[in-house]
């Protein structure tokens, strides 16, 4: 019972921070129907951008209040530059192309920055991972009977964080103007600017924000692993798109959903098989949901807009 | 085809120009859609664009109210030169364009619809009294208002189109067909409320295909025929044309 709940706590903390990468597919692809398949990567860049920040910071400073919330603040508005370079000068100039041509140049973005990223020059990190400094060091927050169920500081931060950005986003989509036209851009971007929406102004800060999300998300992730490297924006990336899907692509719940989930699922395969069959079985579960329901768990299979 | 070659019939009233579209062409790669379309719609004027079918009657639309880039030639609004404007910089100049295909938002609630019809509007009482207006233009749309709006009938979904261009408080309404599948009755009714919006002071630029509806309700028409403006007219006059009657009314 204790271990069972032990996993549970687990598998619902890395699902959340599969959640916050998985929103961030789902809002892009929410806007322009593109799968952005760099976005692990760029939750790469802005995980390197808090690592440096926590360095510049010292020792001392980074494991304090404000410096923790200094490096999650130069991650997240860094990476949200990011994310708004990419759609400006990658994905703008093929909007009016077939969506297969901005899915191809995600890819090669993906690329170009995982591997990129692997080369020793100037400011870039080299290949191997690094140790993630300890910007938030590891306590106990709660321990049930003689160590039978430990709940770190970090995990019940990570959910606090988590849930409070997904909460926000659900109001800004389905409560603010913002998000009106967020939806209206979603089904038609050429009708919406007839409404006066400015599209591209809507498309660059839907980047802009799930960026920011994916930073902040990368940050815990690393927090939890204790390392960085560029190839984690592959794997993590991978796992949330996976979630993303298995939520269905495009609904907000859906994508927080299907990443609690896949994080349990993948719990309890480490937790009760073994750890080798982790992402096979995440894997398979995702063929699993889409055999049963082809559009994901909430979405729904439509019909293709001609 | 310059402007002294295309047959005027019947006069037209004098009027402030509000619209003037000056030999302007467009591209779709390397077929050319419009090959210098010029057209004017004055102050409270409602004006039909007939022609067939590939005529050039959606794109001359796309193009005035900016979802296309004309490649040659001049639009000018509101004595403001526009033809490099982008679409959504026109909706706070006073133009709003009810898209071809109705292009609501199935997605979104009727009244969620309408409110983006007013998304630059600030005047947020202003904006629920012109809410008012258009449901008592509309009355199905205020029961129907917190459905979704795909769940609407085509006539409703044009009723909508129509409420929401509306709702931007524009000086001039585009419209592409709105007739599109409707029941002729459903058409009347639009056709009226559309005289009725007119008779506001609100300039029509209207898009059909039925060319009798249209010209019945148009104070002046144009006649495109493949992407060029090949006759002009008062609506009365060109109705009862022999060339119109023959080309667009099957006589």
């Amino acid at each position: 019972m204790a271990q069972l709940l032990q996993h549970l706590i687990n598998g619902l903390a890395s699902g959340t921070i599969y959640a916050l990468v998985a929103l961030g597919y789902t809002m892009v692809y929410g806007v322009l129907k593109l799968i952005n398949f760099a976005h692990g990567d760029v939750m790469m860049v802005g995980v390197y951008m808090g690592y440096a920040t926590a360095f510049a910071l010292g020792r001392e400073a980074r494991a304090s209040l404000l410096g923790v919330a200094v490096v999650f603040a130069v991650a997240m508005l860094g990476c949200a530059l990011f994310g708004f370079l990419i759609e400006r000068f990658a994905y703008r100039p093929l909007r009016e192309k077939p969506r297969l041509t901005a899915l191809i140049t995600a890819i090669g973005i993906s690329f170009a920055l995982s591997y990129g990223f692997q080369l020793d020059i100037g400011f870039l990190p080299g290949a191997s991972p690094r140790a993630f400094p300890e910007i938030i060091t590891p306590t106990e927050w709660l321990i049930i009977g003689d160590r039978d169920v430990v709940v770190w500081n970090w995990q019940v931060i990570s959910l606090l964080i988590a849930v409070g950005l997904m909460v926000g986003l659900q109001y800004l989509v389905f409560g603010t103007r913002f998000g009106r036209a967020m939806r209206a851009v979603s089904w038609d971007h050429r009708v919406a600017a007839l409404m006066g929406i400015p599209t591209d102004r809507v498309i660059a800060l839907t980047f802009m924000l799930s960026s920011a999300l994916a930073a902040g998300a990368g940050l815990l992730y690393a927090i939890k692993d204790t390392s960085v490297s560029p190839l984690m924006g592959l794997y993590v990336g991978l796992k949330a798109f996976v979630a993303a899907v298995i939520g269905g692509i495009g609904h907000v719940p859906g994508a927080v959903v299907g990443a609690l989930v896949l994080g349990l699922v993948e719990e309890f395969v480490v937790g009760y098989a073994a750890s080798t069959w982790r992402d096979a079985v995440a894997f398979g579960f995702l063929i699993l949901v889409l055999l049963v329901k082809p559009g994901g768990l909430f979405g729904r299979v439509a019909a293709e807009k001609v | 085809m310059s402007e002294a070659q295309v047959k005027t019939l019947g006069e037209r009233r004098a009027f402030e120009p509000l619209l003037t579209v000056d030999g302007i062409k467009v591209h779709y790669g390397a077929i050319q859609a419009l090959r210098g379309v010029s057209l004017t719609v004055g102050k409270g004027e409602m004006v039909a664009l007939i022609g067939a079918n590939g005529a050039g009657k959606t794109s001359t639309l796309r193009a005035v109210s900016g979802m296309l880039k004309a490649s040659a030639g001049r639009i000018t609004f509101s004595g403001q030169d526009t033809t490099a404007l982008k679409a959504h910089q026109l909706v706070p100049r006073g133009m709003a364009h009810a898209p071809e295909g109705r292009g609501i938002f199935p997605n979104l609630s009727v009244l969620e619809n309408l409110e983006l019809g007013a998304y630059l509007r600030k005047d947020t009482a202003q904006v629920r009294a012109d809410l008012e207006k258009n449901f008592g233009l509309f009355p199905v749309l205020k029961e129907r208002r917190s459905q979704m709006a795909g769940t609407l009938s085509g006539g409703e979904q044009q009723m909508l189109a129509i409420a929401r261009a509306l709702l931007s408080r524009p000086q001039l309404l585009l419209l592409d067909e709105p007739s599109l599948g409707l029941a002729p009755q459903v058409t009347e009714t639009i056709f009226r409320t559309l005289r009725e919006v007119n008779a506001t002071g609100v300039s029509v630029l209207l898009v059909e295909q039925n060319a009798h509806l249209a010209l019945n309700a148009a104070h002046y028409g144009y006649v495109l025929e493949t992407g060029e403006v090949v006759m002009a007219g008062a609506g009365k006059a060109l109705l009862e044309s022999a060339e119109v009657r023959r080309a667009y009314l099957g006589e």
